[in-house]
C-alpha cells in the first residue's frame, strides 16, 4: 500500500513540480507570476486542442504517427505558454504595469480559456464525440518503461512513470544548476535581487526579465499537459485541474525558491493532497476530516513564509525586487 | 565622454520617460480608447467563434444584461458585491500593502454568519440574532485579515504570498464546515439556511429583494471616499503607501497604521461575506466569493483606488460577464466565455495605463546627428 501512495504522491507531485520550478525562475528575476495557475491551464487546454484536432483527423485509429501525436499537443502546449508568458512579460517590464494586477488577470483569463475551450471545442469543431477523450494520446503520453513492473516495489517507486515525469525532474535539477553554477543564472539573480545594480553592471534587465518569465511559462504549462495526458489519462473536464497552480506557487515558499528541493517538496505536496483516501485504512475519517487535511499544504506554507521572515537567514529570501517594475529613470 | 568618442553610440531608437501628470480628461480619453479598443478585440474573437454579426451579438450582449428588469436588478446586485468587495481592499493598496486574501476574507465573514444562523437560528429573537450575525462577520473578516497584517508589520512577512495562501486555509475551513451542516447529511451542501423562520436573514425593503444590499454598499462607497480622502487615518494610509520612511520621520506609527487599514480591510470583506450569505444566497459554499477576492483588486487598481471611479469600474466588468454570459447561452458556448472578455479589457486597460504614465520620444535624425 505504501508504494501504491508514492506511486500516486509522485503522479500528484509532477504538476506540482512543473509549476514551481516555473514559477521559481520567473521569481528569481523578480517578475512574481501570479499567472502560473492560468497559465497552466492554458498548457494543458492547448495540448488538448492540439491532439483533438489530430485525433480527430485521423481516419482510424491505427493510422497515427507515433512521432506527431507526441510532438503535435507538446508543441501547442509550449506555444500556448509561451504566448501567455509573453503576455505577462510584455505588460509588467516593457509597459511597467502592476505585476499582481496582470497575473491575476492572466489567471482569470487563462482559468476562462481553458474551462470555454473545454466546454465549447465540440460544438466549436463540430464533431459528433460525446466528450473530450484522448485515450490514444494518452496512451503515448503514460508509456512507462517497459521492465518496470518486473522490478517489483523498486520499479513502481522509481521507474514506473512516463517521460514527463522524468522530464520535470530533470527540468528542477537543470534550472537549479543554473540558476546556483552558471553566468545566466548569476545575471538572473543579480536582476531579481537589484536591478539597478545588475543595469549599471551592464546586464540587461529587461532582457533576463522575458526569458525568465516565458521560458519559466513553457516548463509551467508543461505541468497542465501532463496532468492532463497523463494523470487524467487524456479526459478534460472543467475545473478539475482545480487549485494546483496556487499549490505550485505555495511550493515556490516552501521549498525557499530552490527547484532541487521542490522534487522531494512536490512529493510531499502531491502525498498530502491524497493521503485522505490511504488514511481510511488505519482511521476511519468522514469527508469533513478529509477537507482540513486538504488544507494542509497550505498551512504548511504559512508556517514556512512566517519562519523564514522571521530567521532573516540571506539565502532563504524571497528575491529582493520581487514584484516590482524596474524603471531606469526611476531613481 | 571624449575618450569614448571612437566607440559608435548605441542611442536607444525609442526613448521612454515618465511624464508629468496628464490632465483628467486625457488620461480618460486614453482608458476610454482602450476599453473600445478592447471591445474591438472581443467582437473579433466572438464572431470568430459564432460567425455572427458583431453588432447584432453586441445587441444580445446589452440585452443580456439590462433586457428585464429582473435582469437589471441581478445586474445591480452583482456590481455591489464587487464593488463591497474592492472597497474593502482599497485602503490596504493605498497602503502599498497587497491583500489578495480578500476571497478568504470574505469567506470567513459568510461563515460566520452562515454558522450564527444555523447555531442561534431557533433559539434567539430574530433583532438580536441579526446585531449578533452583523458583529460576528465583521470580526470574522477583521481576524482573518490582521494575521497576515501583524506578521507584515513585527516580522515583514510578505504579505502578498500570506495573503494568498490564507484564501485556500478559507476554503478548506468552510468545506469542512459545509459537511458538518450539510442537509441532508453528507451530501456536502447547506442548502437554504431557516428557508421557513428566515431567521438572521437580512431584511428585504418592499418587494425588492436585493435593495437593502446595494444601499449599503452606496453608503459604504461614500464613506470610504470620505475616509481616504478627508480623514486623518486616510492621510496617514496614503503616506505609508508612498514611502514608509517618510511616514517613520512625520512620526507616523508604521505598524500600527498597517494593523489598523488591514482590520478595516477584513472588516469590510467581512461586511460582503455578510451581504451574500444573510442578504443573497442564504446558504454558504466553498464558492460563496466566487473570485470577486480576486477581480476587487483588478477593479481598486483601474480605478486608481478612487471609490467613486470603482463604481464605473466594476460595473462595466460585472456587465460584460453579464452580457457575455447571455451569447454564451444563446450560441450555446461555455460560460467561461465571459472570463475571457473580462481578461481582454483588463490587459488593455492595464496596458494603456503606461501611456498615461509614460511618454515615447522617438529618436529624431537630427538628434542623432548633434549627439
Amino acid at each position: 500500500m505504501i508504494v501504491s501512495f508514492i506511486h500516486r504522491a509522485v503522479m500528484q507531485g509532477i504538476p506540482l513540480l512543473f509549476g514551481s520550478t516555473g514559477e521559481i525562475l520567473t521569481e528569481k528575476s523578480g517578475n512574481l507570476n501570479l499567472g502560473i495557475p492560468g497559465i497552466m491551464y492554458v498548457g494543458g487546454i492547448s495540448g488538448v486542442i492540439g491532439s483533438f484536432l489530430y485525433e480527430n483527423s485521423l481516419p482510424d485509429r491505427s493510422a497515427v504517427n507515433p512521432f506527431l501525436i507526441i510532438a503535435i499537443p507538446l508543441f501547442c502546449c509550449l506555444l500556448g505558454s509561451l504566448i501567455m508568458g509573453l503576455i505577462y512579460s510584455f505588460l509588467t517590464t516593457t509597459l511597467r504595469a502592476n505585476q499582481n494586477v496582470t497575473g491575476l488577470a492572466l489567471t482569470t483569463f487563462g482559468i476562462g480559456f481553458g474551462n470555454f475551450f473545454g466546454g465549447s471545442l465540440i460544438t466549436l469543431v463540430d464533431t459528433d464525440v460525446p466528450s473530450i477523450t484522448l485515450s490514444l494520446t494518452s496512451q503515448y503520453f503514460s508509456k512507462t518503461l517497459p521492465f518496470a513492473h518486473k522490478l517489483g516495489w523498486f520499479g513502481e517507486v522509481f521507474l514506473s512513470y512516463s517521460f514527463l515525469a522524468y522530464f520535470a525532474i530533470l527540468t528542477a535539477i537543470v534550472v537549479s544548476l543554473v540558476l546556483k553554477r552558471t553566468r545566466v543564472g548569476l545575471n538572473l539573480r543579480a536582476v531579481g535581487e537589484s536591478p539597478a545594480t545588475a543595469d549599471a553592471a551592464g546586464i540587461s534587465v529587461s532582457k533576463n526579465k522575458y526569458f525568465a518569465t516565458c521560458i519559466g511559462s513553457m516548463i509551467a504549462g508543461l505541468g497542465g499537459l501532463y496532468y492532463v495526458m497523463d494523470y487524467a489519462s487524456g479526459v478534460w473536464s472543467n475545473d478539475a485541474f482545480g487549485d494546483r497552480g496556487w499549490l505550485a506557487i505555495a511550493l515556490v515558499i516552501f521549498t525557499v525558491w530552490q527547484p532541487n528541493i521542490g522534487i522531494l517538496g512536490s512529493i510531499l505536496f502531491g502525498g498530502l493532497y491524497i493521503v485522505h483516501n490511504y488514511m481510511n485504512n488505519i482511521i476511519a475519517m468522514n469527508m469533513s476530516t478529509q477537507e482540513l487535511i486538504k488544507m494542509a499544504p497550505y498551512v504548511v506554507t504559512v508556517i514556512v513564509l512566517i519562519v523564514i521572515s522571521m530567521r532573516k537567514k540571506r539565502e532563504t529570501q524571497p528575491p529582493a525586487s520581487l514584484g516590482l517594475a524596474y524603471f531606469r529613470e526611476d531613481r | 565622454m571624449k575618450n569614448k568618442a571612437d566607440k559608435p553610440m548605441h542611442e536607444q531608437l525609442v526613448q521612454i520617460s515618465k511624464r508629468a501628470a496628464l490632465p483628467a480628461w486625457q488620461s480618460w480619453l486614453i482608458r476610454i480608447l482602450a476599453v473600445l479598443a478592447s471591445l474591438v478585440v472581443c467582437a473579433v474573437i466572438i464572431v470568430l467563434f459564432t460567425g455572427d454579426n458583431p453588432f447584432a451579438i453586441y445587441a444580445t450582449m446589452f440585452k443580456g444584461a439590462v433586457g428585464t428588469s429582473r435582469r437589471i436588478w441581478s445586474l445591480l446586485q452583482g456590481v455591489a458585491m464587487l464593488l463591497c468587495v474592492s472597497l474593502a481592499v482599497t485602503p490596504a493598496f493605498k497602503m502599498r500593502f497587497w491583500n489578495i486574501g480578500a476571497e478568504g476574507q470574505v469567506l470567513m465573514g459568510g461563515l460566520a454568519t452562515a454558522s450564527c444562523m444555523i447555531l442561534f437560528g431557533n433559539s434567539m429573537p430574530p433583532a438580536l440574532l441579526l446585531l449578533l450575525v452583523i458583529a460576528a462577520s465583521i470580526v470574522a473578516g477583521a481576524v482573518w485579515a490582521v494575521i497576515p497584517a501583524i506578521f507584515k508589520a513585527i516580522w515583514n512577512t510578505n504579505e502578498t504570498l500570506f495573503t494568498l495562501m490564507m484564501n485556500y486555509i478559507a476554503m478548506q475551513i468552510v468545506s469542512y464546515f459545509t459537511y458538518i451542516w450539510s442537509v441532508p447529511k453528507g451530501s456536502g451542501k447547506i442548502g437554504v439556511i431557516n428557508a421557513a423562520t428566515r431567521a438572521g436573514w437580512l431584511p428585504t425593503i418592499g418587494k425588492y429583494n436585493y435593495l437593502l444590499n446595494i444601499l449599503i454598499v452606496a453608503a459604504l462607497t461614500i464613506g470610504i471616499y470620505i475616509y481616504l480622502r478627508y480623514s486623518k487615518h486616510g492621510y496617514e494610509i496614503a503616506v505609508v503607501g508612498e514611502s514608509e520612511n517618510t511616514a517613520k520621520y512625520i512620526g507616523i506609527n508604521v505598524k500600527k497604521v498597517i494593523i489598523r487599514t488591514m482590520i478595516l480591510s477584513g472588516a469590510l470583506c467581512g461586511v460582503a461575506g455578510l451581504l451574500l450569505v444573510a442578504g443573497t444566497d442564504h446558504t454558504i459554499t466553498r464558492d460563496t466569493a466566487g473570485g470577486r477576492g480576486f477581480t476587487a483588486i483588478m477593479v481598486s487598481w483601474l480605478a486608481k483606488f478612487n471609490p467613486l471611479y470603482m463604481v464605473v469600474t466594476s460595473f462595466l466588468l460585472v456587465f460584460m460577464q453579464k452580457g457575455a454570459t447571455e451569447i454564451s447561452t444563446v450560441f450555446g458556448l461555455n460560460d467561461s466565455f465571459s472570463d475571457i472578455i473580462t481578461g481582454i479589457i483588463i490587459f488593455f486597460i492595464i496596458g494603456s495605463e503606461f501611456f498615461i504614465n509614460y511618454t515615447l520620444k522617438f529618436r529624431s535624425r537630427k538628434g542623432a546627428e548633434a549627439a
